[in-house]
């Protein structure tokens, strides 16, 4: 097969180090090579981050280019925006409708963009929006939006629930397991509504 | 046992283990500090590890148990090796007991740096082989032989990572380690005394070992060959092997050079005999590309590949082929989210109060450094660990006008590194400099590790703690003032007061930082009706502050009740429940 790229983009704090942690566990149960390119350091301290996962019987690279990643999952509207042009030409979107203003929005130097995910639906792109922070609240904990987005993701990768299942085990802090598990099942009932619409 | 996903870095502390290594020293600095961190995650008692107070002492560690028998480690960032050179070049000479290897993990992209500097130089210029993996798994293979090749050559090797190989999780297969019989200490003073007798007889020896480890790389399988399509040829490394394969994949032939110091000559001649067009693929500087030219070839290199940042597989094929990979584009400008200091950090008082004193500062490496942004911008340098304090004492010996407005920031962690020296000097060679130390107990920037500062080793025990107050007043520094950073009334008066006084002074802001488990956070604050939109609270550049409506607003998830904005508020329309 050839080797299929997901780029996780966000704002430094947001869990894709986790949300990379689960893909990478399920991809390796799932028999492929994968690669995982994390973000760490100065960068991380709320800075604008991207997280790499590629898989396939050979991946080299750890890096996803412009125009690459067959999936981008965006924890932050600006976000999506920003990194867009990552995503290949026909490539899925999942982006969060979370908006965390940056420093030059904070001091009145810039504005946050408008309409940020019409303007991306406008371009043609297959987008799932979804309010992940919303359901991590009911999940039971604010910080597993980044889990609410996998879930979405489990609808559109093809892998059996079970193995993301145990992905997600082996990847989050058995004492955050109950509320992480709640998070990943809002995620991936909430798409199907989506999708159906 | 068996396959998992590592981290490059977390592969080289395997390797590390499963090498039989006994001592493990380092400084952290981010890419390199994970190594570090997984190789204290074995058993102490097999395999010891500690954080050291600088690159040159971790190195220095590692030599003295190596000259003991152990093999021994010691890992750093690009600018560590530049620390522990001193060591390194003359361990060159001195050679090895038990194996000797320094994992060096250069920034292409300087993703968390202050320049981009290329780490192969030390390896040339200290007459050291080193090796470069390019995955995860290689990450592993090449650590232990680098062990081996320590021993058979009798040098220190260094290892070279570099931002993608470190942060890239691959697939990595676990073995069992093997203990190696240390033997029993033998002096051998014409080895290990490298005193211009002993040193002369040894240089000769070590341009005999480059010979032997020319020879080495020509045959050894860490240089490979792969012929594919004989049109184009590739000679690379590292993770820009795996740039130049994800572009070309079979329709390439490769030089995938794991030896990066010193080059085959012959290996070289014989790949480019077999293509037909001959391109030199390395980030940052041209030294294989140079190589080649000192042999008769005429590669493409440099001629069409950048010497900064990073590569990557499509610029690869771009830059041979002109093939573009299409892309969508958002079409509006996107407002920069820079990284900044977090909500609660004990920083942000400091820098505004700086800020507001219109005072020079001389910063240095660390979280504070995020002090230089907007909307704080209270830093007027940062150039290397250390020099936060002693150029200070230089710009003041310069502009003696500049004494009461000048003021040197560093760190804990990095005042231990290296600022310590640079304030004996202050004290010593007399300038009225003031040295604020903003002591977070942690060293924050690479992910909160400890530091002889805050009296923990890297298991979590107990341990001696360095009392930063004596030790200033130890090395001559009179005037020694602790503050708690979140008063801003008290940070502003004290460092006023310390600025003004005809004699050097430090100034030691004292609050633990934010993320830290054992810090103790406050409800989160809320803005109540008196607030009249004056904007007074953003010039702190919390991100758990936000502006809407004509009135500010607090980010509950964000908030951790820290105070510093219900201080900046003339009003009185920031508290809620945080009372005090």
């Amino acid at each position: 097969m050839k080797t299929k790229s997901i780029i996780l983009v966000g704002v430094g704090g947001q869990g894709s180090v986790v949300a990379s942690r689960i893909l990478g566990n399920l991809l390796l149960s799932q028999g492929f090579d994968a690669k995982v390119s994390e973000v760490h350091g100065m960068s991380q301290r709320g800075g604008a981050v991207s997280t790499y996962v590629k898989y396939g019987k050979e991946v080299h690279s750890p890096v996803v280019e412009k125009g690459e990643a067959d999936i981008m999952v965006a924890f932050e509207q600006m976000e999506a925006a920003r990194w867009l042009s990552y995503l290949k030409i026909g490539g899925k979107l999942i982006v969060s409708t979370q908006k965390l203003p940056p420093m030059p929005v904070i001091t009145g130097a810039a504005q946050y963009n408008e309409n940020i995910i019409d303007k991306i639906k406008a371009l043609g792109v297959d987008t799932i929006s979804v309010d992940a922070l919303g359901l991590a609240v009911q999940a039971g904990n604010a910080r597993t939006s980044n889990v609410v987005m996998m879930g979405v993701l489990s609808n559109i990768m093809d892998f059996e629930l079970a193995a993301w299942q145990k992905a997600l085990e082996e990847s989050v802090p058995p004492k955050a397991l109950e509320e992480n598990k709640k998070a990943f099942e809002l995620g991936r009932n909430i798409s199907e509504k989506v999708k159906e619409v | 046992m068996g396959k998992k996903l590592m981290l490059g870095n977390h592969a080289v502390a395997r390797g590390l283990y499963e090498a039989g290594v006994r001592v493990v020293s380092s400084y952290p600095g981010t890419p390199s500090t994970e190594i570090t961190i997984h190789a204290a995650g074995f058993e102490r008692e097999k395999m010891w590890v500690e954080w050291s107070p600088n690159e040159k002492v971790g190195a220095e560690v590692a030599i003295g148990a190596s000259i003991a028998g152990a093999r021994a480690f010691s890992g750093m960032k690009h600018v560590g090796l530049n620390v522990a050179a001193d060591p390194l070049y003359t361990a060159s000479y001195t050679g090895v007991n038990g194996g000797l290897v320094f994992a060096v993990a250069d920034d292409m992209g300087m993703h968390s740096s202050q320049n981009e500097q290329d780490s192969r130089h030390h390896a040339i210029a200290a007459k050291v082989p080193m090796l470069e993996p390019s995955s995860a798994h290689e990450c592993k293979e090449f650590t232990k032989l680098a062990f081996e090749i320590s021993e058979q050559f009798d040098t220190p090797v260094l290892l070279r990572l570099s931002t993608r190989t470190s942060h890239s999780q691959g697939v990595v297969e676990e073995q069992e380690r093997v203990e190696r019989d240390m033997g029993d200490y033998k002096k051998d003073a014409e080895k290990y005394v490298m005193m211009p007798t002993y040193a002369r007889a040894k240089h000769p020896k070590v341009e005999e070992r480059t010979l032997k480890l020319i020879e080495y790389a020509e045959t050894s399988p860490l240089n490979k060959i792969e012929i594919n399509n004989p049109e184009i040829g590739i000679i690379t490394s590292g993770t820009t092997y795996q740039f130049s394969k994800e572009a070309f994949g079979n329709d390439a032939s490769y030089l995938k050079l794991g030896i990066v110091n010193p080059l085959p000559t012959q290996l070289i001649l014989d790949f480019a005999s077999k293509v037909k067009k001959l391109y030199v693929a390395e980030e940052l500087d041209d030294i294989i590309e140079t190589h080649c030219r000192k042999i008769g070839l005429s590669p493409l290199g440099k001629e069409i590949f950048t010497y900064v940042g990073e590569y990557s597989g499509p610029y690869i094929r771009e830059k041979i082929t002109g093939e573009k990979t299409p892309y969508l584009e958002f079409g509006e400008p996107i407002p920069v989210r820079p990284p900044i200091l977090c909500a609660g950090c004990s920083h942000r008082s400091v820098f505004y109060v700086l800020k507001k004193l219109g005072v020079m500062v001389n910063g240095d490496i660390g979280c504070y450094t995020l002090g230089a942004t907007p909307p704080l911008s209270a830093m007027d340098t940062c150039i290397c660990m250390g020099a936060g304090v002693s150029a200070l004492h230089g710009f003041n010996k310069a502009r003696k006008d500049y004494e009461n407005r000048a003021i040197g920031v560093v760190g804990d962690s990095t005042f231990i590194h290296n600022g310590i020296t640079g304030l004996i000097n202050i004290a010593y060679n007399r300038t009225n400099s003031t040295i604020l130390i903003v002591d977070n107990s942690t060293t924050g920037m690479t992910g909160h590790q400890n530091n002889p500062a805050n009296g923990h080793d890297i298991y979590g025990d107990f341990t001696a703690k360095v009392d930063l107050e004596m030790l200033c007043k130890s090395v001559g520094i009179n005037r020694v003032v602790v503050i708690e950073p979140s008063d801003m009334a008290q940070t502003e008066r004290v460092l006023k007061q310390e600025l003004d006084a005809n004699e050097p002074s430090v100034i030691i802001a004292r609050m633990p930082c934010a993320l830290l488990k054992t810090t103790k956070h406050k409800a989160a604050l809320s803005v109540n009706e008196k607030c009249n939109g004056c904007k007074m609270c953003m010039r702190i550049g919390c991100p758990a502050l936000t502006f809407a409506d004509n009135k500010a607003k607090v980010n509950s998830t964000l908030c951790v009740g820290c105070g510093v904005c219900t201080q900046m508020c003339k009003v009185g329309a920031i508290g809620g429940e945080h009372e005090d």
